[in-house]
């Protein structure tokens, strides 16, 4: 749906973005992911034919931004991140002229601004102006002009900054609505807001892209092999031998015990093994009780400040 | 055609949203009625006067209601639109910017030219309301003497057009910066420079001489003032508009190659 190939723009010679690459397909989530001024607002730019490219080529719908500016813009949603509307006009005003704008004829506009206004939980402030509307209102309703005219494409630049827990929710629940039927690519830097929506997860720091991958595959890679924490009532030392030589466990550490028998272990796994089925039917067959296993990941804080500074210090 | 007809009426719901258009045509109209009611005051004890003055009685061109009242009151009217105009036009393009409602609206399926033109003729529709909110002063002066109409006609059609070139040149200013003030201190500054350019033809040399006195503003008015409808006077006007124009659709796409 989206491809991207050795994008790069240059703002004098201040490099905004630098050789990205990357591909979308139909219905997928994507999660762009960055520390202020690494880029996303500018990748965001091009994809939306705001400016064009120093080089480097980007198509929308298999339009180019650049060629067929008009094509592409009429497949998309896009949401830029200080939510820019015309606060002199009524909401209901404001989503039917850009509805009309972009494209909604004449005799659909009513019913698809009454559609959107639902989506977007706005229909109770249809009347008021944009002025008067709170911080999470004006995003719902920027939200709601992106969707106006059905778009392939939805092109979100940190669509929850600045609002409260709740409308935080609210929004993070209805971009999760819309996958599946739409392409979105969303910008953020607040990352359990990643691994809640997003399938796929794009890390770029300093103009670069430094990962590309499902929010798992990033916690698995970069911890080498996956680690899990188990509880188990039974002798310590019996559990930890046994445990020990189950294939594809790697180490074994008794940490601490709360009594009555019951001790936590943590065991390393080898790369890329599923040790639990095994680890579970061994505690099984000697009957002890397994109280819990649990997978030891790393959050996604963990993974984008080592992937961050990994980069740093490979400079 | 259809997206020029969405921006102009977006346009036009925020002028008198915001409520520049109320503030400005009622403050042109003041000036205007101010104007009218002096010069109608000086012509009328001009005219006391050559009832008791054989002598000033001779002096055809004093006496004509035309001559001494329609003419000068356009020649007024450019000169409050001159000052009134860059109040038109500043925000146009400039508070888009500024409040970044440009990106969206650069990233909708329209045309830059699209957007220029729906601003322009907005704008172009409140200014044509607010001369034609004028008009009662002709009636007026109709109802207590004969002014050839036809000079009223020509001179508002004259209003109009320099109106039209004032109105894309305020538009092309505000193309270049996201401060209103900057926006309306170039277009202002700029229309009076073309308006008086006729000033400086005695000092140049007759070639340079011809050309300030063409692209000067104020020599084309008096034409359409004293009832000429001359081609070359409209064409200078719409040609003048259209550059305009045609310079502020080249600044909006720079935008996207800058």
């Amino acid at each position: 749906m989206i491809e991207v190939e050795n994008l790069t723009k240059q703002y004098g010679t201040a490099r905004g973005i630098n050789d990205i690459s990357f591909k979308v397909e139909k219905g997928e989530v994507l999660g762009f992911l960055g520390p202020n001024g690494a880029g996303k607002t500018t990748t965001m730019r091009i994809l939306t034919c705001f400016f064009p490219p120093t080089s480097g080529k980007a198509r929308v719908a298999g339009y180019d931004v650049f060629e067929d500016s008009l094509e592409v813009r009429k497949r998309i949603g896009y949401l830029p991140e200080n939510v820019p509307l015309y606060t002199d006009m009524p909401v209901i005003k404001y989503l039917e002229f850009v509805g009309r704008i972009k494209g909604v004829s004449g005799k659909d506009i009513k019913k698809k601004v009454q559609e959107v206004m639902d989506d977007c939980c706005i229909a109770d402030v249809s009347k008021k102006f944009i002025k008067d509307l709170s911080k999470g209102y004006r995003q719902r309703v920027g939200l709601a002009q992106a969707l106006i005219n059905d778009p392939e494409v939805l092109i979100l630049d940190e669509p929850t900054i600045g609002l409260d827990p709740r409308q935080i929710i609210d929004i993070r629940q209805l971009i999760k609505n819309l996958a599946g039927r739409r392409t979105v690519i969303l910008s953020t830097h607040i990352l359990p807001e990643v691994s809640m929506i997003c399938q796929r997860v794009i890390i770029i720091n300093e103009g670069r892209v430094i990962a590309v991958d499902t929010p798992d595959n990033l916690t698995r890679k970069i911890q080498g092999s996956a680690q899990i924490t188990l509880i188990v009532r039974g002798p310590q030392e019996e559990v930890a031998q046994k445990l020990g030589v189950v294939s594809g466990v790697s180490s074994i550490m008794r940490k601490t015990s709360s009594g009555d028998n019951v001790h936590t272990y943590l065991v390393d796994a080898m790369k890329n093994a599923d040790i639990r089925k095994d680890l579970a039917a061994t505690i099984v067959n000697n009957k002890w009780d397994l109280l819990e296993m649990r997978p030891v990941s790393m959050s996604l804080e963990d993974i984008f400040i080592k992937l961050v500074t990994e980069e740093r210090t490979a400079h | 055609m259809k997206n020029v007809y969405l921006v102009f009426k977006k346009e036009l719901r925020s002028y008198f949203l915001s409520p520049i258009a109320y503030v400005v045509i009622t403050i042109f109209l003041i000036l205007g009625g101010y104007f009218f009611y002096n010069i109608f005051a000086s012509f009328s004890m001009v005219s006391f006067e050559a009832t008791q003055n054989p002598v000033l009685a001779k002096q055809y061109n004093l006496l004509n209601v035309t001559e001494s009242v329609v003419r000068p009151l356009f020649g007024n009217m450019s000169i409050i639109m001159l000052l009134m105009m860059p109040m038109l036009t500043m925000r146009l393009l400039s508070e888009e910017k500024k409040s970044g409602t440009i990106e969206l609206l650069l990233t909708y399926p329209v045309k830059d030219i699209e957007i220029i033109l729906g601003k322009f003729f907005a704008a172009v529709v409140i200014f044509s309301v607010m001369i034609a909110l004028t008009f009662p002063c002709f009636i007026l002066l109709s109802v207590l003497g004969q002014p050839e109409w036809g000079v009223i006609i020509s001179g508002y059609v004259g209003l109009l057009l320099m109106g039209t070139a004032f109105i894309a040149f305020g538009l092309c200013a505000s193309s270049f910066t996201e401060n209103q003030i900057i926006a309306a201190a170039v277009s202002f500054g700029g229309l009076l420079v073309f308006y008086m350019m006729g000033y400086s033809v005695n000092f140049a040399g007759p070639k340079l001489g011809g050309v300030l006195s063409y692209i000067s503003f104020m020599p084309h008015l008096y034409n359409f003032a004293k009832g000429v409808v001359d081609t070359a006077d409209i064409v200078f006007y719409l040609n003048f508009a259209a550059f305009c124009l045609f310079l502020t659709m080249r600044t909006l796409e720079s935008k996207r190659w800058r």
